[in-house]
């Protein structure tokens, strides 16, 4: 009895050691082979060297594309973070009878197939004359990075006690007081965490970015897609490096501001 | 404090404005304005019994369940045992479970993609390996046929499931299996009548999200699949991109949208907090 439930833990636990190795694997590999200083693929590398960072950054088109895609990034999340905020202040407080309906609504994007949002966009997009207009494509980020940004400030805004905003209006604060020095101070995180989601979600959207770029607005994921049609090159492996090191940070950054916030107020905000 | 009912739908307003103009309307018009293309209702009809009589077409349906399903199971097996040691670990063992599942599930589709085909490729690691080691005399095809396609889109699901049997897995009474051992139940006992059905309702959610997101995958497919593993997204980008044929791809839309709402009509029961869980 003793041997055998011992026996289970340890196979359960070299299971599960296998499976999370072979989840990380991926991503460890692509960072090792971005350093490679062979003329191809080969793992392990023989030689390192930062030839293939070096052919990222003095060529032009992945250069240009990586700035579209930051600031596309940069306007969707801020567009996203915004509006979300105020859906879920209303969602949180407000009395609903069809809550149910709207949150339904609300959450589609992430249930509709991407194909299916991206072509639908492209077919209005193509007669407006907005293929490549990058605010545009932000947008078009925003309505896919809106149902995240709704859940994390939701989850957020449920945790602060409305006794808090009322004893402020008791004590003459008016709704913008309230908001700005008593909601927005404590969900500070859940916003922080909300902007940076969203600005992953656009920074890594590929398939409405694919149809909605064209070629003035070609964006990083778009790039790799375009190369990766023609050739598994290393170039490819310095970029994913580098957009795996932006994910590491921005978790990062949430789980620091989590810890602040945490430690600031001595409760799970 | 309460709102009013005008400043509710004040403060609704921008998300739901955004979500008319970029999403409903875009994708109400493509659909209907495509359909209109054909003519009259009767042609229309024509056109769908038509486009269900394709043999691409009905085998992409085909493919695409039968793809989606595979791969549901797949994350179900190798997810559970993770979630489940996840309820269990503590500190650091926590830590790097946890990492081991959220670092992919952040990382871009398509970075994630192009690693298994440095890996999986004809020049690639596994065969540079087997090779080396003299175990083949030539490379193995491990990608672009159905088993490049299993294992990427396995892999790019499997957070989803373990992060929905983890949420679930969490809330079970632990006393509930003490109370069982205590009775006298052997653990496999304990596992088939008490964690297992407690925990159904998360296989249930994790299973129709993983299906559903499947169902809908586009990228992972087009990059690592053959010939034979056409989905019905890569059909619907197909005939837009290269034939030009709009009204097609807007019946397959519909029947990619029939089931994928349908399917999440059905996920909403199985979990009342969905909107926590998807995150």
């Amino acid at each position: 009895m003793m041997a055998g439930s011992f026996l289970r833990a340890a196979l359960l636990r070299s299971v599960v050691f296998v499976i999370c190795a072979t989840m990380l694997a991926p991503i460890l590999i692509v960072m090792i082979v971005s350093f490679s200083g062979d003329g191809y693929l080969k793992f392990p590398p023989q030689t390192f060297s930062d030839q293939w960072y070096l052919r990222f950054l003095t060529n032009a088109r992945w250069v240009g594309s990586l700035w579209n895609s930051l600031l596309i990034a940069l306007m969707s999340c801020v567009v996203a973070t915004a509006m979300g905020f105020l859906a879920a202040y209303a969602m949180v407080r407000g009395a609903f009878s069809m809550r149910k309906a709207v949150m339904a609504l609300l959450l589609m994007p992430l249930i509709v197939p991407h194909v299916v949002t991206a072509i639908a966009i492209y077919f209005m997009s193509a007669r407006f004359n907005l293929i490549g207009f990058k605010p545009w494509i932000a947008l078009a980020h925003a309505v896919v990075a809106l149902p995240v940004v709704l859940i994390i400030l939701q989850s957020a805004l449920k945790a602060v006690d409305p006794n808090l905003e009322r004893a402020a209006m008791i004590f003459g604060c008016g709704r913008a007081g309230v908001f700005r020095r008593v909601i927005l101070p404590l969900v500070t995180p859940s916003v922080v965490s909300a902007l940076l989601f969203s600005f992953l979600i656009s920074f890594d959207e590929l398939v409405i970015s694919l149809f909605l770029a064209g070629i003035r607005s070609e964006t990083l994921p778009v790039r790799i897609w375009n190369s990766l049609m023609l050739e598994v090159e290393p170039t490819i492996a310095a970029v994913s490096t580098l957009l795996i090191a932006a994910t590491c940070l921005a978790l990062v950054i949430e789980w620091g501001m989590r810890r602040y916030q945490e430690h600031r107020f001595g409760a799970k905000a | 404090m309460p709102l009013g009912p005008l400043a509710k739908w004040l403060l609704l307003a921008p998300a739901v404005a955004l979500l008319l103009v970029l999403f409903l309307t875009p994708v109400g018009w493509f659909i209907s304005a495509s359909l209109m293309e054909l003519g009259s209702w009767q042609d229309i009809w024509d056109e769908v019994a038509a486009v269900m009589g394709t043999g691409v077409i009905v085998r992409s349906i085909i493919n695409t369940n039968g793809i989606s399903l595979a791969v549901t199971l797949l994350t179900l097996v190798i997810g559970y045992p993770v979630a489940y040691a996840m309820t269990r670990a503590r500190g650091l063992t926590f830590t790097l479970i946890l990492v081991c599942v959220v670092l992919p599930y952040f990382t871009s589709t398509i970075v994630r993609t192009y690693a298994w085909m440095v890996i999986l490729g004809r020049n690639g690691i596994i065969n540079q390996l087997l090779l080396g080691m003299g175990l083949v005399d030539e490379p193995l095809q491990l990608m672009y046929n159905r088993l490049g396609v299993l294992i990427g889109m396995t892999y790019v699901l499997l957070p989803y499931m373990v992060l929905t049997l983890f949420a679930t897995m969490k809330s079970v009474d632990g006393r509930l299996l003490q109370a069982a051992a205590g009775m006298g139940a052997r653990p496999m006992t304990i596992f088939t009548r008490v964690f297992f059905p407690l925990t159904f309702h998360g296989v249930m959610a994790g299973s129709l999200i993983v299906y559903i997101l499947a169902m809908g995958f586009f990228i992972t497919p087009a990059l690592m699949g053959g010939p034979d593993d056409l989905m019905m997204a890569m059909l619907i980008e197909r005939e837009v991109e290269l034939s030009h044929n709009w009204p097609v791809a807007a019946i397959m839309t519909i029947i990619l949208l029939v089931i994928t709402l349908s399917l999440y009509a059905v996920y909403t029961r199985f979990s009342d907090s969905s909107e926590e869980r998807l995150a």
